[in-house]
């Protein structure tokens, strides 16, 4: 399945699939090595990476592939040292990215703020295991706080795509380099042990590009113009405030044209489901399942966590309804449901963390038990 | 009238923000003349490092990024290697290079990154108001050694150069000072050799430490300042080339 603007229409999605099964080879591949192919296909010039479980498949995977494309792969000292290369590679109008998973993503927090500070479209992606410290290995999505709430330090945002598939993860890859290149913004593919990690039938092609702006701001040798300056340092008194309105202005073209989500079966729902990545794919066949039992139950799933998909919501909590958040945290994303919900309908909370994956009988369950007897 | 001296282009025409008898000027101004003397202001890009020296792009009239506090050769590294044709220099202080970045210069001179260091050595944190440094000097006085570094509490001066010789992907390392005008003089020749070797295509790292004065932090005249890299600063940094 592609990405999908509040898709309701299953028929149109299915056609679409069809007319993709004709047109494009299906290959099955796990999705650290689809990721990292939808990478190169997206026309990414450089990788840095730094080993780290469960997104291991990644690094080795790019360190083949890239020198067999002529492209730039760094194994790096650090994930510290791994971002700093990707501020360097972008800051030269290169297509640059790294990958890690959730305790390596916490030490990029400092170069994602830079990134964020001087402008630098770049992609960061978050194969997230569980926390906090060393936590575990297994899948998790520990880390939405972090991801949509900036993690560095600073007044800044980043865009973070949640996929729930691995050919949704591959068609992020592209986007996340289109959105970082248009709005010069650090973009974080938000995946997590099982999606790095499951193998699934993939189509790999390239989509038509946006219509990107010019890199004019690039560190290319200043021949024959002036010198550009790459920074995020504001002295001058003032500066760094225009600095933040000329940001947020970025942030706010973002909110109102970027947000991505799907729904289902919301119009009549007495019960709204929301979850996004892996745990909206347990929710849809808990749901499927709900509704067979005749619930009135249907699901969102926010595709962009930020710009977050807050109108959508916000719309379907105009009449009662009780919203079911279901994460593999123990409640994040709940917040900013909440904060769409705006007190207008119940918001509760299932989740389950630290590698533990809610059934979809146990999701039914916890639907069945918001049923009205 | 016969003109000895003058401003070369790619240094640029404005006030110093720096103090009086700082060395960062003259260290901007030697790599401005080899950078135009090598005719390379059209290919370079230049890293400012956090420190004094982070408004180095309003001196220097290349292209320039600024970057956060020892990261400078990792970013070095992105830059070069997804542009061979290009000259990457990064100029950096003894905090943020010896200290916060010890780990980034280690393995960038470990995988004999094609980039040119100018490692600024002045024994002290200048912008943070002048504390220890892992370069300070023992017996001296600092913010955070108020009774002078001692090598039982805080460890000895720190030989960043002699540490990164030992790397076969170190191609050149060179300590210089800027205590005389025969010094400045033999620091352009190291700057400019380190450029060249880049622009050859040499594989490796070349590193050029300059022990550079910081009289205000020193709490010493300029003059003396000068005096002291000379007579105790190169007893623990010994100038010269060390490898390459």
């Amino acid at each position: 399945m592609s990405l999908v603007v509040n898709s309701t229409n299953k028929k149109n999605m299915a056609a679409k699939n069809q007319v993709s099964k004709k047109a494009e080879k299906r290959i099955l591949m796990c999705g650290n090595e689809a990721l990292a192919e939808a990478a190169i296909i997206a026309g990414c010039d450089a990788y840095f990476g730094y080993p780290i479980t469960p997104q291991n498949e990644v690094t080795a995977y790019m360190s083949r592939r890239m020198p067999e494309e002529g492209r730039v792969f760094v194994q790096s000292e650090s994930e510290l040292a791994a971002i700093n290369m990707v501020f360097g590679a972008s800051a030269t109008g290169k297509r640059a990215m790294t990958s890690s998973s959730s305790p390596g993503v916490s030490l990029m927090q400092e170069g994602i703020s830079y990134l964020a500070g001087a402008e630098l479209p770049s992609v960061i992606v978050n194969v997230m295991r569980g926390g906090p410290g060393l936590g575990n290995i297994a899948p998790s999505q520990g880390d939405y706080f972090q991801a949509t709430r900036g993690g560095g330090h600073g007044d800044y945002r980043t865009i973070v795509l949640g996929p729930s598939s691995v050919q949704e993860l591959v068609d992020c890859m592209q986007l996340a380099f289109d959105l970082a290149d248009e709005y010069q913004i650090p973009v974080i593919v938000l995946a997590d042990g099982i999606l790095g990690q499951m193998m699934e039938p993939v189509i790999l092609n390239k989509k038509p590009s946006r219509k990107l702006p010019p890199k004019d701001w690039a560190l290319t040798g200043a021949q024959g113009r002036q010198q550009n300056i790459v920074r995020s340092l504001w002295l001058k008194e003032g500066s760094l405030e225009q600095h933040n309105y000329k940001l947020r202005d970025r942030y706010e073209q973002i909110q109102k044209n970027e947000v991505l989500s799907e729904q289902y079966e919301v119009e009549d729902a007495d019960i709204v489901v929301v979850a996004y990545g892996i745990a909206a794919r347990i929710v849809r066949g808990a749901v499927t399942k709900a509704r067979e039992e005749g619930i009135k139950v249907g699901w969102i799933r926010p595709i962009t966590l930020w710009p977050f998909p807050t109108e959508q919501i916000s719309k379907a909590a105009d009449e009662f309804r009780i919203f079911l958040t279901i994460e593999l945290s123990m409640g994040q994303m709940i917040d900013d449901v909440k904060l769409a919900v705006s007190g207008k309908s119940p918001v509760v909370f299932y989740g389950r963390a630290g590698g533990g994956v809610p059934a979809v009988d146990e999701v039914l369950d916890k639907i069945r038990q918001l049923t009205i007897k | 009238m016969k003109t000895v001296f003058k401003r070369t282009p790619t240094l640029k025409d404005c006030p110093t923000h720096y103090c009086p008898g700082c060395g960062h000027g003259i260290a901007h101004r030697l790599i401005a003349e080899v950078i135009d003397e090598l005719d390379i202001r059209g290919r370079t890009i230049g890293i400012a490092p956090v420190g004094c020296a982070v408004l180095e792009y309003d001196y220097i009239d290349v292209d320039m990024i600024e970057v956060a506090h020892g990261r400078a050769p990792a970013v070095a590294t992105g830059m070069k290697r997804t542009n061979p044709d290009k000259i990457i220099f990064s100029y950096q202080g003894d905090g943020d290079l010896a200290s916060i970045g010890a780990g980034e210069i280690l393995h960038a001179g470990h995988r004999g990154e094609q980039i040119t260091v100018i490692f600024i050595n002045n024994a002290v944190y200048g912008m943070t108001g002048g504390q220890m440094a892992p370069t300070t000097m023992i017996n001296q006085v600092t913010a955070t050694t108020p009774k002078g570094r001692s090598a039982a509490a805080q460890g000895y001066p720190l030989q960043v150069s002699e540490l990164l010789v030992t790397l076969p992907g170190t191609i050149y390392v060179e300590r210089c000072a800027l205590s005389s005008s025969t010094a400045v003089r033999n620091a352009k020749k190291a700057i400019k050799h380190a450029f060249e070797l880049q622009l050859d295509g040499a594989e490796g790292m070349s590193l050029v430490e300059v022990l550079s004065p910081c009289p205000t932090y020193w709490r010493m005249s300029p003059a003396d300042a000068m005096e002291w890299i000379e007579k105790e600063m190169t007893k623990v940094f010994p100038l010269g080339r060390l490898k390459g």
